[in-house]
């Protein structure tokens, strides 16, 4: 009888000390939240599917090979109305990319100097930088780009009174323009004398450091190659007879023809988007100065380094460990941001995805080509970042 | 040890010395300050010059030239653009922001009923201000009816159609009105959300923790734009047919789960800077994972990040202009809306209008900043160096 009421208790036990088994009840919650999650993307992929049956839209990837049939107002490679839609979100995607890599660019250096400029001893720059960072960290970015949008617009003149610059290059509210570069024959060699001196660049800095680190004797690397880089490439251009002509614009009474053009959105969007996110990265790198301890320089300063070495060897490379992280949301932030051009017209990824959605009616596949692309840049620049980030990072011994 | 006679030790006080000339007149304080170097003088005289050259313009534009009142757009343009200010005029033209003003709060809300979101105004700050001020008592009564009882009551007020109010529908809503909602609802949903997020990130459940990351990252790695593109294309496209979805509604899921995401993240920061021993000291005291979540883990968590959290908020905040992309018209989309009307179509409206904006928004920006500014170094409860 009490042998019973024993064996009983130890299997009741049993029973209930799954509810309390802590990877039993893992296990259950995830096959519960994974259940749930299935039923929910089922009942949407059904809705989906019904509801594009429906309106009678196909679906498939078909559409990008047809014919875009609408115009596109700047772009890096050839395209017409004619081109396909496929073609279109190249175009739109290559824009993207001009806007992100020059405004990261501008972005940087402006950041750089307003961000040094608020640590500044001089009282009156430290106001001025401190004003700009918060007039700008505390505006939306799409007012900025308004703002510069009509800016831009209103005060440049017509066509016919265009403001004529050197060189053959003329500023108007149409945008401005500026000799085409026709390159002629043998131009192959310049960019290949490019690539030469740059591999050779990194030949000699290898060589001078590790001569530096034998000897202790130092080279002038940055001379020796920015001689490289851009000698090179000169010295082709000259051998080669140089083989370039211009394009120049001719402003007639409405519009320009000939020569190339910058689009005023472009600028607009270029603009703003490089003044918005310098503010940002201006916190961002006075932060990481300020995080370097003061006793670090100091330190410096004792061994007998100058200001300059000290800047350049003590305290730059420990900021710039504070620094990468934020800078790199920074960049992914300005490349995201280059997608509202779409406001202003600014033939961008959106912007033509989006026209492309509007023409098919294919939804689902415009806006998951378009997810695609930015979630490929996003992660792109963050592998590039944090293995830029691993080498800076501190190595300890 | 003759301690007595110590000739060597001052017996009378030096009298107190003036401070030095550098740090008590201005010529000292310039001198410091303004020309330390070569360097600094180059750079303050440059800074003066620009000063010079870009100050008066720009004050001559907002307020010396600016016209402050007139009735349509005659006020604000030339003799030759046919109105009545002299050739060469350039200026600002508050006459517009003041006529418009009602419009640019409420969009076309009706007149009569515009003391709803009044109202809803009017209980916002007094809800807000004691959750605000560290001293008042009760945070977690006044926290309850500002996240839950107010968005219910503020919902029926807008909305009507209950207790006799008039029905408003949402297309109506716009303005600095609609601005406000989105953010505070983007906020309101984005804490608890993104708490659960970060929890679920950081979860020993694989499949709770990669659904977490997925989100997450997805949500990031893609422009707020799309996000409301897809809320907006993508919506009614899955949910069933017939189902119809109010398009101010779609907006508002679009920003809330963007916000979410980034709250995620900003507090799992705050989550990865709490020691292990706390969990490890909660657990051993009995504690389960929700109580030691919520009583040891999170309040110390969120603590640590609450400038993330405002700088969240602030991004947030400014976020919400995008939806004018998508048609809607908050703030900067009923400016926008105005450059286009014929009574006041002027050179200088547009700019005008997206300057007021633009104060606006600094505004609000701006006080959250310097409020969050103040709580870090309330709540800092460390030593201070």
């Amino acid at each position: 009888m009490t042998d019973h009421a024993v064996i009983a208790s130890t299997e009741a036990r049993t029973l209930r000390s799954y509810a309390y088994d802590p990877k039993f009840r893992g296990i259950f919650y995830q096959v519960l939240t994974l259940l749930i999650v299935l039923v929910v993307g089922w009942w949407i992929f059904d809705n989906t599917t019904e509801n594009l049956a429906r309106s009678g839209t196909a679906s498939g990837y078909g559409f990008l090979r047809g014919r875009a049939g609408f115009d596109i107002g700047q772009s890096l490679i050839a395209y017409t109305s004619d081109s396909t839609y496929g073609r279109a979100i190249v175009v739109g995607f290559l824009n993207t990319m001009l806007v992100a890599i020059l405004g990261i660019f501008t972005a940087t250096v402006v950041g750089f100097i307003i961000g040094l400029g608020r640590l500044s001893r001089n009282w009156l720059i430290a106001k001025l930088c401190t004003l700009y960072v918060e007039i700008f960290r505390n505006i939306p970015v799409l007012l900025i780009i308004f703002f510069w949008y009509k800016g831009v617009l209103d005060s440049l003149p017509q066509v016919r009174d265009s403001i004529a610059l050197p060189f053959n290059i003329f500023l108007n509210n149409r945008g401005l323009a500026f000799p085409n570069p026709i390159w002629g024959e043998g131009a192959w060699l310049i960019p290949v004398a490019f690539l030469v001196g740059v591999v050779a660049t990194i030949v000699v800095a290898r060589w001078a450091r590790q001569r530096q680190a034998a000897t202790g004797k130092q080279f002038h690397t940055i001379w020796t190659g920015t001689g490289l880089i851009i000698g090179l490439p000169i010295l082709a251009f000259l051998i080669m007879g140089a083989p370039l002509t211009f394009d120049s614009p001719i402003a007639g009474r409405f519009n320009m023809t000939g020569g190339a053009r910058i689009l005023p959105e472009f600028v607009a969007l270029y603009v703003a988007l490089s003044l918005y996110t310098a503010s940002f990265i201006a916190e961002v790198i006075r932060a990481g100065i300020r995080g370097v301890a003061k006793g670090q320089s100091e330190a410096a300063f004792a061994l007998g380094l100058q200001p300059s070495h000290t800047t350049r060897l003590v305290v730059v490379p420990q900021a710039m460990r504070i620094i990468i992280p934020p800078l790199t949301s920074q960049y992914l932030n300005l490349t995201k941001n280059s997608s509202l051009g779409v406001a202003i017209g600014f033939p961008e990824l959106f912007s033509t995805t989006s026209t492309t959605l509007n023409q098919t009616g294919q939804a689902v596949e415009a806006i998951s080509i378009m997810l695609t692309v930015y979630l490929a840049i996003s992660i792109a620049t963050s592998i590039f970042m944090n293995w830029f980030n691993a080498k800076m990072a501190l190595v300890e011994r | 040890m003759n301690t007595q006679n110590l000739s060597y030790v001052r017996s009378d006080m030096l009298n107190a010395q003036p401070a030095p000339i550098s740090t008590r007149t201005v010529s000292g304080w310039v001198r410091t300050n303004l020309l330390a170097t070569p360097k600094d003088t180059v750079l303050t005289l440059l800074a003066v010059v620009l000063l010079i050259w870009a100050l008066p313009g720009i004050l001559d534009w907002l307020f010396f030239n600016a016209v402050w009142s007139g009735s349509d757009r005659s006020a604000c343009t030339t003799v030759a653009q046919g109105g009545i200010q002299p050739e060469g005029w350039k200026g600002a033209c508050w006459a517009f922001v003041g006529d418009r003003f009602q419009q640019f709060m409420f969009g076309r809300y009706p007149l009569d009923e515009r003391w709803r979101p009044m109202l809803v105004a009017a209980l916002f700050v007094v809800l807000l201000v004691p959750l605000l001020v560290p001293k008042l008592p009760r945070k977690g009564l006044t926290a309850l009816l500002f996240f839950v009882v107010f968005p219910v009551v503020a919902f029926f007020l807008l909305h009507g159609g209950v207790l006799g109010l008039e029905e408003v529908e949402t297309p109506l809503w716009g303005g600095l009105m609609v601005t406000l909602i989105l953010s505070f609802v983007g906020i309101a949903v984005s804490l608890p959300v993104g708490i659960l997020l970060a929890l679920g990130r950081r979860s020993k459940m694989p499949v709770i923790r990669m659904l977490c990351v997925g989100f997450i990252e997805i949500i990031r790695g893609v422009p707020l734009i799309s996000v409301l593109f897809m809320a907006n294309v993508m919506l009614p496209l899955f949910l069933p047919t017939g189902w119809t979805i109010d398009n101010f509604l779609r907006a508002l899921v679009g920003v809330a789960i963007f916000a979410s995401a980034y709250m995620a993240e900003v507090i799992r920061g705050g989550l990865q800077a709490i020691p292990k021993g706390q969990t490890e000291g909660s657990e051993s005291l009995g504690l389960s994972y929700w109580q030691t979540m919520r009583l040891v883990i999170l309040p110390q968590a969120i603590k640590l990040v609450i400038p993330g959290i405002v700088n969240t908020f602030i991004g947030l905040f400014k976020d919400t202009s995008l939806v004018s992309i998508i048609g809607m018209f908050d703030l900067l989309g009923i400016v926008r809306l105005n450059f286009t009307d014929t009574t006041w179509i002027t050179p200088v409206t547009p700019i005008t209008g997206l300057i007021f904006a633009g104060f606006i928004f600094w505004l609000f920006c701006f006080g959250m900043s310097r409020y969050s500014a103040f709580m870090e170094r309330h709540l800092d409860t460390s030593h201070k160096r």
